[in-house]
C-alpha cells in the first residue's frame, strides 16, 4: 500500500470523527465506561483470588481441649495427631501462653485482661498445620470426634466466602461489561452509519471511478477502530491511576493486605483492554459497512 | 468490443426498462443513444458499467462477460471506462485539480503519477489555468470539462456520457461536443445518450434509437429523427 493512500485513509477517518464530534464523544465514552467496569472487576477478581490463596496457605486448625485432661493425655493426643500423614506440624499452646498472646494482640489496652491470670477462662489448645489446603476440612471433622477435644476451629468459610465473592464479582462484571459492550458496538455502528450517509455522494463517485470496496470501506473501519481505541485508552488510564493510588492508600492503612502489582499480570490486562476496545470499534464499523456499503 | 445479446432488464418493481436488445459497437466508434425519456437509455448505460445486471441476455465488454464477472473485478472494469453525467458529479470541497486527482487516488496511484497526469488532461480540456479553483466558482461548461478531464485521466477505452449537455447552453454544448469528438479521434470509443437533436443531426454519427425499451433504429450515419 502506498504512503499517500495510507495518508488518505487517516485524513478521511479523522475528518469523519470531527464531523460527527458529538456522537464520536458518546461512542468513546461508552467504550471507556464499559472497559473501565471490566478492568476494575478484573482487578477485584485478581486480588480476591490472590488474597484467598494467601489465606488458604496460612489456614491452620486450632483444637481446643476439654478442661479436665492431664498432660499425659495431651501428649498422647499430640502423638496420635502427628501420626496422620497430612499433618506437618503440631504445636501445644497452654492456657497461660494463650493469655499472653491475647494480651499482645490487645496492645496498650491489655489492662482489660488483668486479673484473668487468677481464673484463666481460655482452654488449652493444639495448633495443627497440614501440607495441603484441601485436607484442612476433612481433618478438622476427624479431630472433632476425639474424646479429649472440645471444639475445633479452622478458617471455616473465610476462604469459601472470598472465592464466592470473586466469582460473583466476575459474573456481575462480565454481564455488565457484555451489556455495555454491546451498547458500545451499536453506538459506534450508528456513528459510522452517519459518516457513511454524510459521504453518500462521495462514495458514489468513488465507485464510479473504480475504487475497490475495501478502499471505500477502510476509512470508516479506521474511524471505528479509532473510536474504540480512544475509549479503551481512557479506560486504561483511569484504571491504571485509580489502581496505583489504591495500592498507595492500602499500603498505609491496611498493610497486611497485599494487592497484586505483578507486571506479568497487569501488562496483559492492559493489553486485553486495549485489544477489546479495538475489537468493539471494528465490530461496530463492520456492522454498518455490511449494511450500508454492500456491492 | 461491446456486444449485447438479447438483453432484457426488468427492475425489481416490475418495470421493464429494456427488452431483447442486441447490438455491437466497434472500437473507436462514436454512438448516439436517442429516444424519449424512459426509453431505456440510462438503463443501457448502467448495464455497460455494471451498475445494473441484465435480467436476461449477455453483455460482453472488452472480451469479458459482465454477467460472469465477480464483484471484485467490477472496480477494475470501471477504471477502464470514463463516465460523464448531466449533473457533473464533482466534489464541491475539492479543487479542480483535486477532483481530477481523485480518480487516480482512489485507484492507488502514486503522487508522482498524479502530478504528471492531471495537468496534462487539464490542458487537454482547456482548464490548466483553473486548477486551483473550486467547482462552485466555475460555469456549467467548465464543470463538465472538469468531469471529462476526470474521465480521461485513467486513459479509458470507452467513455459513457449520459446527457452531458443536458445542463448547458447551446454554445457551451458545442464546445463540449468538439472536445468529445477530439477525444474520439484519438481512438476512445464514445457512447452518448442525449436529447440534443441539433448535435446529433449535425455530427452525422451512428445513431441507436430506443423506444419503450426496444431497439427501433440503428443507423451508421443517422439523424435524431428517423427520415422516413
Amino acid at each position: 500500500m502506498r504512503l499517500s493512500t495510507i495518508k488518505y485513509y487517516f485524513r478521511e477517518a479523522l475528518q469523519s470523527v470531527i464531523r460527527n464530534s458529538w456522537l464520536s464523544v458518546a461512542s468513546v465514552g461508552v467504550v471507556a465506561v464499559s472497559l473501565l467496569i471490566l478492568g476494575s472487576s478484573l482487578l477485584l477478581v485478581l486480588n480476591a483470588n490472590s488474597i484467598a490463596a494467601n489465606l488458604e496457605s496460612s489456614v491452620e486448625i486450632t483444637v481446643f481441649l476439654k478442661d479436665k485432661i492431664n498432660s499425659d493425655q495431651i501428649q498422647a493426643l499430640e502423638n496420635k495427631i502427628k501420626a496422620q500423614p497430612e499433618v506437618t506440624e503440631v504445636k501445644f499452646v497452654s492456657k497461660a501462653q494463650a493469655l499472653e498472646e491475647m494480651k499482645k494482640n490487645f496492645g496498650d489496652k491489655q489492662d482489660i485482661l488483668t486479673g484473668l491470670e487468677e481464673k484463666n477462662p481460655l482452654p488449652d489448645a493444639l495448633r495443627i498445620k497440614t501440607s495441603v489446603v484441601e485436607q484442612v476440612e476433612p481433618l478438622a471433622h476427624q479431630l472433632e470426634s476425639f474424646a479429649q477435644v472440645d471444639q475445633v476451629r479452622y478458617g471455616q468459610g473465610v476462604v469459601e466466602k472470598l472465592l464466592a465473592l470473586s466469582k460473583w464479582v466476575r459474573t456481575a462484571g462480565l454481564v455488565t461489561m457484555v451489556l455495555l459492550g454491546v451498547a458500545a458496538v451499536f453506538l459506534i455502528a450508528t456513528t459510522i452509519r452517519l459518516s457513511v450517509s454524510a459521504r453518500r455522494k462521495e462514495i458514489g463517485i468513488m465507485k464510479m471511478l473504480g475504487a475497490t470496496n475495501w478502499f471505500v470501506r477502510f476509512p470508516f473501519l479506521l474511524e471505528g477502530m479509532f473510536l474504540g481505541l480512544t475509549g479503551s485508552l481512557l479506560a486504561v488510564i483511569a484504571v491504571y491511576f485509580g489502581y496505583l493510588s489504591l495500592i498507595g492508600r492500602i499500603e498505609i492503612s491496611l498493610p497486611f493486605i497485599q494487592l497484586v502489582s505483578d507486571r506479568n499480570v497487569l501488562v496483559p490486562l492492559v493489553e486485553a483492554l486495549l485489544g477489546l476496545g479495538l475489537g468493539i470499534g471494528m465490530a461496530g464499523s463492520m456492522i454498518s459497512l455490511r449494511k450500508f456499503l454492500n456491492a | 468490443m461491446i456486444q449485447l445479446y438479447n438483453v432484457t432488464k426488468t427492475y425489481d418493481n416490475g418495470v421493464k426498462a429494456l427488452s431483447d436488445v442486441t447490438l455491437r459497437i466497434q472500437k473507436g466508434e462514436f454512438v448516439f443513444l436517442v429516444g424519449p425519456s424512459g426509453a431505456g437509455k440510462s438503463t443501457l448505460t448502467k448495464l455497460l458499467y455494471r451498475e445494473e445486471l441484465p435480467s436476461r441476455g449477455q453483455i460482453v465488454l472488452d472480451g469479458k462477460s459482465l454477467l460472469r464477472m465477480r464483484p471484485g473485478e467490477v472496480p477494475y472494469l470501471r477504471r477502464k471506462i470514463g463516465m460523464i453525467f448531466q449533473d457533473f458529479r464533482l466534489l464541491p470541497q475539492k479543487t479542480v485539480f483535486e477532483n481530477v486527482a481523485f480518480a487516480l487516488e482512489v485507484i492507488g496511484a502514486s503522487r508522482r503519477d498524479i502530478k504528471k497526469s492531471v495537468p496534462t488532461v487539464l490542458s487537454m480540456v482547456g482548464l490548466a489555468a483553473k486548477a486551483s479553483v473550486f467547482p462552485n466558482h466555475l460555469s456549467g461548461g467548465e464543470q463538465q470539462r472538469v468531469s471529462i478531464a476526470r474521465a480521461l485521466v485513467n486513459n479509458p477505452f470507452l467513455i459513457i456520457a449520459d446527457e452531458p449537455t443536458g445542463n448547458l447552453d447551446p454554445e457551451t454544448s458545442w464546445d463540449l461536443m468538439n472536445l468529445l469528438v477530439d477525444i474520439n479521434l484519438r481512438g476512445t470509443t464514445i457512447i452518448m445518450a442525449t436529447h440534443a437533436w441539433d448535435i446529433v443531426d449535425a455530427l452525422k454519427k451512428r445513431v441507436i434509437e430506443l423506444t419503450g425499451g426496444k431497439l427501433v433504429r440503428d443507423e451508421k450515419v443517422g439523424a435524431y429523427r428517423c427520415e422516413a
